[in-house]
């Protein structure tokens, strides 16, 4: 088993996703529409009576928030696609190819990062639109962590979607990991004047660890030093990553 | 041996589709496994290429073990699912070309092995088109293109030629055929239509209920098994006395008709008529793999729903 082979299979994977990803076009039109409704609609119904925090207006005090949860929900979501593929039977040609299932995991994994990450290109220019402070090194920096936020998220949607049979099984179970990794996150507020409880939530959710990451980065609010928040990101990506690895291997 | 299964047993909740099968398959054979829908043809073939494991059993692919070295196996292997597996928002060529990375078909000759099969099932024309606008038999030339684009050691077609025109599938099975002589590929092939099983395979197995009824040269099985089919109405129903002649092998009775097979029709028709008496009706034709099929699985092989299964299933998207 060359490397080279693993490197074409993975290739061979990642062009089928971007392929069909360029080809669906309400994917990238629906993808795009939500975010701006929860920047322009809630940022600016809920900025008009908050005013400031920690010095900058709330839209675009929540700008990194809605960000990182534009590239959470795409990228959970992106794990349904391996259900219908295997539904329609698509998969088994990829299955009996002689190419290890990591290199197939890590092709689907970069498919789905490649998803998230137009849209980041998309939300990125709004940003610029709408004065959130984005110079060319904060740009690369936040798309760079943006881009491991969304490798872990997508491993987890492949892992459920790996392990379910249905894709209604998926959305059942894909809303029961989205809605509080963003509800219970600092996406929408900062981390003071909360009860200890939902304090407590909000340290186990790795999520809070790249919003805070990316808020300081594009905002220079920063809740944790950056190393930890990169670590934990880290940490977390492998982990899912591994179990992807592994949940491939049963298919 | 390039194939080699042992005691090879896949079980269900509620039935064993695979029961502890035996098999041996040379280099360069043309394999054939005939059987009813749900006879475990599929069963087979999904666990010698590694997507199915087996509950019991040992089998080598290549000399490979399914189990233990899956990954050599694949290497090794080609195949056309009964169930279509192109791609449907890419298109034929863009399927084939993810195919030549996926098995690693070196990049030298990636170009020229699409457009060699792309001639092969006459798809030139519809290859840039998205595979979902393509026909129910179109897709299937796609797939068949697919699976022996790489050329493969051992090609695993599984009704392979399913709503296929007949120009098609004579075209098709000559380059498998040449493939399988040039460069000593293996073949083992399911399908329905006992004329292609007939002239096609070295050899067949006719399976039913997850085991093997019987394995031999289609020639073999129908000289020994079938020999010529006589079909007469005797004036008088007194059978006994035919049932005890020493040519004939088998002898069945419907609906007031009597269905013998014997050994020689051009020596013993003469003879077989002094001890039928009188008759009222006869008919003499050479046994076909259709009989030894029928003789062996006791009914009619549902070719209608096997068809109507797959555009169904084509259709379904
Ligand atoms: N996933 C499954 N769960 C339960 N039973 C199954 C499953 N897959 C196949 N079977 C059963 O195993 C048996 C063998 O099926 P298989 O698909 O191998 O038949 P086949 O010989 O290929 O038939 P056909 O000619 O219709 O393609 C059938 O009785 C089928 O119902
Ligand atoms: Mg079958």
């Amino acid at each position: 088993m060359s490397l080279l082979n693993e490197l074409e299979g993975m290739y061979a994977v990642w062009l089928r996703e971007a392929k069909i990803y360029v080809r669906e076009k309400e994917r990238l039109i629906s993808s795009g529409v939500s975010p701006l409704l929860w920047i322009f609609g809630f940022g600016t119904g809920i900025g008009a009576n908050l005013k400031y925090i920690e010095g900058y207006p709330y839209q675009v005090f929540i700008y990194p928030g809605i960000v990182v949860m534009a590239v959470l929900f795409t990228s959970l979501f992106y794990g349904i696609y391996i259900i219908w593929d295997r539904k329609l039977d698509f998969l088994k040609e990829v299955l009996v190819a002689p190419v290890s299932r990591t290199s197939v995991f890590a092709g689907k994994v970069l498919g789905g990062a490649t998803d998230a990450m137009v849209q980041v290109i998309f939300l990125l220019i709004i940003g610029l639109l709408i004065n959130i402070p984005l110079k060319p090194l904060i740009i690369i920096e936040a798309f760079l962590m943006l881009l491991l936020i969304s490798v872990a998220m997508v491993s987890i949607g492949l892992v459920i979607g790996a392990n379910l049979q249905s894709p209604e099984g998926f959305g059942l179970v894909i809303n029961f990991v989205m809605w509080p990794m963003f509800f219970f996150s600092n996406a929408l507020f900062t981390l003071q004047n909360i009860p200890a409880w939902l304090t407590t939530l909000i340290y186990f959710n790795p999520l809070t660890y790249g919003v805070d990451a990316v808020r300081g980065i594009i905002l220079g609010i920063n809740h944790f030093p950056f190393y930890i928040d990169i670590s934990v990101m880290l940490v977390f990506s492998v982990i899912m990553m591994v179990l992807g690895v592994l949940s491939f291997r049963r298919m | 041996m390039v194939i080699k299964t042992e005691g090879l047993t896949k079980k269900y909740a509620k039935l064993t589709a695979l029961d502890s099968l035996d098999l041996h398959i040379k280099e360069g054979e043309i394999f054939g496994l005939l059987g009813p829908n749900g006879a475990g043809k599929t069963t087979l073939i999904s666990m010698l290429c590694t997507i199915l494991k087996p509950t019991s059993g040992k089998a080598w692919v290549n000399g490979f073990d399914i189990v233990k070295e899956p990954a050599k196996v694949r290497k090794s292997i080609g195949i056309v699912f009964q169930q279509p597996s192109v791609d449907d928002l890419l298109t034929g060529r863009e399927n084939l070309a993810m195919h030549n990375l996926l098995f690693g078909v070196p990049r030298a000759i990636r170009k020229q092995r699409i457009d060699e099969v792309l001639s092969l099932v006459n798809l030139e024309k519809r290859a840039d088109d998205l595979v979902n606008t393509y026909s129910g038999g179109m897709r299937r030339r796609l797939e068949l293109a697919r699976g022996i684009m790489h050329h493969p050691r051992i090609l695993f077609l599984d009704e392979p030629t399913l709503g296929l025109d007949p120009q098609t599938r004579e075209h098709i099975w000559e380059y498998i055929v040449e493939l399988a002589r040039k460069e000593s590929m293996t073949v083992m092939l399911t399908t329905h239509y006992m004329e292609e099983a007939e002239q096609l395979c070295d050899r067949i197995a006719i399976i039913d209920y997850g085991k093997i009824v019987v394995m031999d040269s289609p020639q073999t099985l129908k000289n020994q098994i079938i020999g010529d089919v006589v079909k007469l109405k005797q004036m008088i129903p007194d059978i006994e006395p035919i049932r005890q002649l020493d040519y004939v092998k088998n002898m069945q009775e419907k609906e007031g008709l009597l269905y013998l097979s014997i050994k020689d029709a051009s020596k013993h028709l003469q003879d077989l008529l002094t001890h039928t008496g009188p008759i009222d009706f006869v008919e003499v034709r050479s046994g076909t793999l259709n009989d030894v099929f029928l003789h062996y699985t006791g009914r009619e092989i549902r070719e209608a729903e096997a068809e109507g299964g797959f555009w169904e299933r084509v259709m379904k998207k």
